[in-house]
């Protein structure tokens, strides 16, 4: 088995979970920028993390033979901040010529407040003018289905945005058919207790076809698993899914949508 | 699949999850105090279930979610409870 992890937080993970994932088939694995748990205090710690990001990672990551590859932002939870986000905006275009970033991501919502929809605002317009990929987060909970129609309406609301070149994540059961019906691709998250569970993810598989869908782990510093692509894929096997489907959905899917980049090379 | 497939294959896991349910149910009338609108939400979510109607999984995250379409006036918390308190309460949760 082969797989590509699109979204996983690999700077809250261990060496272990590097040596667990390639053991586990993991060719590739791409790591949306995000909160660490609490509020960096200025730009200063955004341009760290970016550093982290794009330099120190995929070291981290070649070490165990894995390809690393990035997405850049401020993410929805430090979005209220829109002084900050300015701030962190104007450092993103210092990065985005590094070989492993892929685009702007993971933006979006997280309280669907109005300032949050500003920055996804700021941070759409950013993609557009550099031609980037686009991979956004929609909030948790009770906060989903508003933030992915909000999320919809401002994609859509900037003309040079192509809805083939932007990954709307997180999807569930009550979100999964806009964003698919909209023309975008959608991602599917294996999280305990708050988003999809395997048998979730293969039901909207089965009901929706896999045409641009993918899954992910998420994997974090929370409570994550980050073999849940392979773990799936084995529930996939389980009930009576070919070797060949789990192929698509598990390492084609994300593979035909990142190759949309040019830097994304396996 | 078949029918009976997913029944060998899903049957004593859901049972399981649903005997959880009861048990939370339980647990929340045992303790003392008020609940709160997560508990209402949980009731409406509850009631989706034995509808007879599809996409049950869809009506139940239905039943906990935001309606509305207009954007807050500031996130003042970072985090999601699960359910949504309406239109009166959301400004305070929020």
């Amino acid at each position: 088995m082969r797989y590509i992890e699109p979204h996983a937080h690999m700077v809250s993970r261990t060496t272990d979970d590097y040596i667990s994932m390639v053991a586990s088939g993991c060719a590739a694995v791409c790591e949306p920028a995000f909160w660490a748990g609490f509020d960096r205090g200025s730009a200063d710690g955004f341009h760290d993390y970016f550093l982290q990001l794009t330099d120190y990672e995929p070291k981290r990551a070649a070490k165990f033979g894995l390809p690393h590859f990035c997405w850049l932002c401020i993410n929805p939870k430090e979005s209220e901040d829109v002084g900050l986000a300015k701030e962190v905006l104007e450092l993103i275009p210092e990065f985005i010529g590094r070989p492993n970033v892929l685009g702007i991501g993971e933006i979006g919502l997280n309280k669907n407040s109005r300032n949050e929809l500003e920055v996804l605002e700021m941070h759409i317009e950013l993609a557009a003018r550099h031609d980037q990929l686009i991979l956004v987060h929609t909030p948790h909970l009770e906060d989903k289905l508003k933030g992915t129609r909000l999320t919809l309406d401002a994609l859509r609301n900037n003309s040079r945005i192509k809805p083939e070149r932007v990954i709307i994540d997180h999807v569930e059961e009550h979100t999964v058919e806009m964003v698919l019906d909209a023309g975008f691709w959608a991602g599917m998250t294996l999280y305990p207790g708050s988003k999809c569970s395997p048998a979730r993810a293969i039901d909207i598989v089965e009901t929706y076809s896999a045409e641009r869908l993918w899954m992910n782990s998420a994997c974090d510093w929370g409570v994550s698993i980050p073999l849940s692509i392979p773990y799936t894929a084995m529930e996939m096997r389980r009930r009576g899914h070919s070797a060949e489907a789990v192929d698509a959905l598990i390492y084609r899917n994300p593979h035909e949508f990142m190759s949309q980049s040019p830097k994304f090379k396996l | 699949m078949t029918r009976q497939e997913i029944l060998d294959l899903y049957f004593v896991e859901a049972r399981h999850k649903l005997i959880d349910i009861g048990a939370f149910l339980d647990r929340v009338a045992r303790a003392e105090g008020h609940a709160d609108f997560r508990m209402e939400a949980f009731h409406s979510a509850l009631a989706k279930l034995s509808t007879g109607e599809p996409q049950v999984a869809k009506r139940v995250l239905l039943a906990f979610s935001d309606p509305t379409d207009e954007p807050i006036p500031a996130a003042i918390t970072k985090a999601a409870c699960g359910a949504w308190p309406g239109p009166e309460k959301s400004a305070v949760v929020s």
